[in-house]
């Protein structure tokens, strides 16, 4: 401001200035906004047009170049069925050792750390990891198996991270109650804390759906990239996000590419369509 | 009944170091792997080598090194003021039905997987580059435009959660003094929430170092350094994406080399990200 004190000129400068401010901060909302439309739309409208019940129910072709991508569908979800069955329960008994059993102190602090560490690295270095360790040394081949232990890695951070916050929401006075009437104190986290969290430990095992279902880098080499079906759990397979991958840059077919990845899009919106559904449920619980 | 509950705490104990145990296997296999080169060619050959030719079994990731972080530059320099900007405007501007436009619409744009964002790049950021430079497309810029979309949600949720704690009564000090909404917004909330902000940023800068396969597909992946802005390039993510498929011996050992240093940098960045505090009076 000028040294002679507030005059109509600074004032005047200083409603501008806001003005210019707040048009930038507006702008960087929209911004945002359609950039997410812009994405989703561009896939969605180059995409439903390619959609029938015969591509989601037909074996790929031509190495996807015709046909659907039926059993590229069912190894997706095996793949998120397989990690999820050992990522939840270990990521759910993590969160509430982290919660209701470690005491603050360089323990804890550690474990933190690990799961910190683990959240922040990126897929490639797990896509590494799995192949030297699962694919190379144990020797499970690209296989469901290594793809879901390498995936179950990836996803136990979201886990641990969602199911801590959820049974931290749950009030004092229901653990006091418990106990007060005689119960363990895992008969408590098991009878009264756990089902009172529930709706909030879905939402993480929701989002490591999601996880699983767009990742790429980490499953084409561990899980491989073969088409057909995986019949067994040491056969390898080709995830949606995989196939989407091979068909883009491949330039194989734009339709079946195109398609693929509204499928992709739309699992992708109704996961987080359900996480957000499930929040809103915890949170007026 | 005791020995029960004693037996469910250590399964909730082993339970909660997994993820450390990984972290430890993770680091000790990646590293295990690609010492092997790193030692025959020399760390700083092998930082500073400007020629990689695994056929000629020459190792050198300058190149890379340098696309990486020129990519990552310019995700931050397209990504960091959107970011900020949409953050502010969440906390401080956006009325409650606004902000629940907004809110999932950012939860979305960070559930959208890389492949989508690679080929939104590949359909559209590609070929509008091509036709108004002329060039082949392939680039930094579409590697940083796509990136700078991709680090938004974490920036913009981080540094929203570090404003919403700055505590009531800095701004109302503010404001009775006789400042603008916008001043106290530049002058007083924005930097006490800068910590918190600046964390928001180093995490944003990880995912866009270790992004992978959006980048392999819009960069172009010569392995030279880039000239401008408008060259194709290879990041680190890229040349280990790239070569995984068909690489064996000593070459796929060199891609585990390059992942150590990928893996060192992302540590770091996260360590520091880690240290600072993410909201006010942490």
């Amino acid at each position: 401001m000028t040294e002679s004190g507030i005059t109509s000129s600074s004032v005047n400068k200083i409603r501008k200035n806001e003005k210019i401010a707040f048009a930038f901060l507006w702008a960087s909302a929209i911004i945002t906004v359609l950039v997410l439309i812009a994405i989703v739309g561009n896939v969605l409208l180059n995409g439903v047009g390619h959609l029938s019940i015969e591509f989601l129910t037909r074996e790929p072709e031509n190495m996807g170049k015709d046909g659907g991508i039926f059993s590229i569908i069912i190894t997706t979800i095996y793949l998120a069925l397989f990690s999820l069955i050992i990522a939840a329960p270990i990521g759910i008994c993590a969160a509430i050792f982290l919660t209701e059993y470690a005491k603050e102190g360089p323990a804890i602090k550690i474990i933190r750390f690990g799961t910190e560490s683990l959240a922040g690295i990126p897929s490639i270095i797990f896509g590494l990891f799995g192949y030297v360790f699962f694919v190379v040394f144990l020797k499970f081949r690209y296989s469901m198996v290594s793809g879901g232990l390498t995936l179950t890695l990836m996803i136990l951070p979201t886990i641990i991270r969602t199911a801590e916050e959820a049974i931290k929401m749950v009030p004092m006075s229901y653990r006091e109650g418990s106990l007060a009437l005689g119960a363990t104190k895992w008969q408590t986290i098991y009878k009264v804390v756990l089902p009172a969290a529930t709706s909030g430990i879905l939402t993480g095992v929701i989002l490591g759906i999601g996880r699983v279902v767009g990742e790429t880098a980490a499953v084409i080499y561990t899980a491989g990239s073969s088409l057909g079906l995986p019949n067994s759990i040491w056969r390898p397979g080709r995830t949606m996000s995989v196939h989407l991958y091979i068909l883009a840059s491949e330039g194989l077919s734009k339709g079946n590419m195109y398609a693929t990845a509204t499928v992709l899009i739309i699992t992708v919106l109704i996961i987080n369509f359900t996480a957000n559904k499930l929040i809103k449920q915890f949170m007026k619980a | 009944m005791k020995a029960y509950e004693r037996a469910i705490q250590l399964m909730l104990f082993i339970s909660a170091i997994i993820a450390i145990l990984g972290v430890i296997l993770i680091t000790y296999f990646i590293i295990n792997e690609g010492y092997p080169v790193i030692r025959k060619v020399g760390l700083w050959d092998f930082l500073t080598g400007q020629k990689w030719a695994p056929t000629q079994e020459i190792y050198g990731i300058y190149p890379m090194i340098v696309g990486s972080l020129i990519v990552t530059a310019g995700a931050l320099i397209l990504g960091v003021p959107i970011g900020i900007g949409c953050a502010v405007f969440l906390a401080e501007l956006a009325k409650p039905k606004i902000a629940g436009i907004i809110k999932p619409g950012i939860e979305l744009l960070a559930g959208i997987p890389s492949v989508i964002y690679g080929l939104y790049g590949l359909v559209v950021i590609v070929p509008t580059i091509r036709k108004v430079f002329n060039n082949q497309g392939f680039s930094v810029l579409a590697g940083s435009i796509v990136l700078a979309i991709m680090i938004l949600p974490t920036i913009i949720n981080v540094s929203e959660s570090a404003i919403r704690s700055v505590p009531l009564d800095y701004k109302e000090a503010s404001l009775s003094l006789g400042s603008s909404h916008w001043q106290s917004i530049k002058n007083v909330i924005v930097p006490a929430a800068r910590s918190g902000i600046i964390a928001g940023v180093i995490l944003g800068m990880g995912r866009a170092i270790g992004e992978t396969m959006a980048v392999i597909m819009i960069v172009g992946n010569s392995p030279i350094m880039p000239k401008s802005i408008l060259s194709p390039v290879r990041t680190l993510t890229g040349n280990i994406g790239i070569e995984m498929g068909y690489a064996s011996g000593e070459h796929q050992q060199a891609l585990f080399a390059t992942g150590i240093v990928l893996f060192v940098f992302i540590m770091l960045l996260n360590i520091t990200a880690n240290l600072i505090p993410k909201k006010v009076g942490e």
